[in-house]
């Protein structure tokens, strides 16, 4: 401190973890990794998670078993995002949207470009737009951003997650 | 007062760094486990109550991430605590002593490896005078250790005494995850960590998670497992000021003994959440445990689960009552630094 008579000092604080995935989630990475985007099926429910978590949130036991899945999808909710991000380069506004994957029984969040904002709805189809295989790695941002297909869109009560 | 059971109780293997198993594939091997032990199921659970410490997995909320490795459907009702699921057990017994459950299952897990731990629990000290200064868990163990010595309330000898016992005792608990006892010249010749602990006297990083069901005596005695009553169960906590705490002895400790009635029953033996060797010679002087075993299962030395290891205590006496000719025994639990805040609990064996 250079300046006198501060009555306060700044004390930083900060941990370093080595995260580790778990071994679902890594098996799904590993596939992402190819450009493919696998989800487990709860053996009880039938219910296909993705990105899997190595277990079903409502029966409790391990889906072990695997299925693969298209890079297309509906959206099953968005928010537009108007307030920049510090740090985020994706100028605003943009969409964030929760994408349920053809196939998958719940959603997980990206964005949607290529699109005219006043457009963006719930049930919109979409379709993955992938970086150049180069720069894949064990990461969703191997998807660059969702893009909408121009299909007629889902029924939104389609999203009701059911038991199988 | 309702007579409360443990039902059964699982731990898993526990690892120095379970690798890329994440908390949620730690914690179903042991639920399914208990599960298993009592031939239940989720639906015959009226509460489930968590224990582990967000801060060791380095998100917020982490916790209901590991709700994902319990069923929850239909809804369940369910809760958490950010400490040792020993806590979590007080709160279920709570819940049920209250009227409104006649069964819960515990959990407990967490996984020390990622980060690290000292600093981790650093900042669970109070947040103003001692997590600034970043004083860590084993500084502040050995703080006590200096003091207890000084005292001679402990000696050097009784700290390797209890580190022997301790491996020794080790092998008895499969799950264990040091079983190996320095000698004499080693203990003496390591250097310290912080004086006057070195790193036998501190017990080992350590990855895993354990679960517990309980129920009311109606319902032990439909699933025929009336076996191991807990008799009484008490916790205390001193000030967040260690300045302002004699190290020399545990308030929190004595009074815990007075009200679960301690001189009243005839103990076989007491499983004590002793991270540091230190403090099992002094808590067993302290409440007078000296001619009883003290840590079958090897305790902490030989594997401490961080946010399990409480629960571990009391399963652990659990499973010798249940596994010997055992009649009574004293669990106890920890969380803070120096032993701030502490838990007794009284089991016994009914059939």
């Amino acid at each position: 401190m250079t300046e006198e008579n501060k009555d306060y000092f700044e004390s930083p604080i900060s941990l370093n973890y080595n995260y580790t995935a778990g071994f679902a989630t890594t098996r799904f990475l590993k596939k992402v990794a190819l450009g493919k985007l696998v989800g487990q099926k709860c053996p009880k429910c039938k219910a296909v998670y993705v990105p899997p978590r190595g277990s079903c949130p409502r029966d409790g036991i391990p889906t072990n078993e695997e299925v693969e899945l298209p890079d297309t999808g509906s959206v099953e909710s968005f928010t537009i995002v108007h307030i920049p991000i510090p740090g985020n380069p994706i100028v605003p506004p943009y969409v964030c949207a929760m994408i349920r994957l053809d196939g998958a029984d719940i959603s997980f969040l990206h964005l949607i470009q290529d699109i005219d904002l006043a457009e963006i709805r719930i049930g919109m189809r979409v379709k993955a737009v992938w970086k150049d295989k180069s720069e894949w790695d064990t990461t969703l941002e191997n998807i660059k951003w969702f893009q909408p297909t121009g299909e007629p869109d889902m029924d939104p009560d389609s999203y009701i997650f059911k038991t199988k | 007062m309702k007579d409360i059971y443990i039902l059964g109780y699982a731990q898993n293997q526990i690892l120095s760094d379970a690798g890329a198993a994440n908390e949620v594939e730690l914690i179903m091997p042991v639920v399914h486990e208990v599960f298993k032990q009592t031939g239940l199921n989720q639906d015959n659970i009226d509460f489930t109550c968590s224990g582990s410490c967000d801060y060791l997995q380095g998100a917020a909320f982490a916790f209901v991430e590991g709700l994902s490795a319990i069923q929850t459907n239909p809804p369940i009702k369910e809760s958490h605590v950010e400490m040792d699921a020993a806590w979590a057990l007080f709160e279920s017994i709570l819940k049920i002593q209250m009227g409104d459950a006649e069964s819960a299952l515990i959990y407990g897990f967490g996984k020390s490896s990622p980060g690290n731990l000292d600093s981790i629990v650093s900042l669970q000290t109070d947040p103003y005078y001692l997590a600034p200064l970043w004083a860590d868990r084993v500084s502040l163990a050995a703080l006590q250790a200096r003091v207890l010595l000084d005292r001679s309330i402990i000696t050097k000898d009784s700290m390797f005494d209890a580190i022997q016992q301790a491996m020794t005792n080790a092998q008895n608990n499969q799950n264990s995850l040091v079983q190996s006892s320095p000698s004499l010249d080693q203990y003496l010749d390591s250097e310290f960590i912080s004086s006057p602990l070195n790193k036998f006297d501190c017990s080992p990083i350590s990855d895993g998670a354990s679960a517990m069901i309980i129920g009311t005596k109606e319902f032990a005695e439909n699933i025929n497992r009336k076996f191991v009553c807990i008799n009484s169960i008490h916790h205390n906590i001193e000030t967040s000021n260690l300045g302002a705490r004699d190290l020399t002895t545990s308030k929190s400790i004595t009074s815990l003994a007075k009200l679960i009635q301690l001189d009243q029953i005839k103990l076989d033996f007491a499983e004590l959440h002793t991270q540091f060797s230190f403090e099992a010679p002094f808590i067993s002087n302290l409440i007078g445990l000296q001619d009883i075993p003290v840590n079958l299962s090897g305790g902490p030395l030989s594997g401490n689960v961080v946010m399990a290891a409480g629960l571990d205590a009391i399963g652990k006496s659990y499973e010798s009552l249940l596994n010997n000719n055992y009649s009574n025994a004293l669990a106890h639990a920890t969380s803070g630094p120096c032993l701030q805040q502490n838990m007794l609990v009284h089991l016994e064996r009914k059939q």
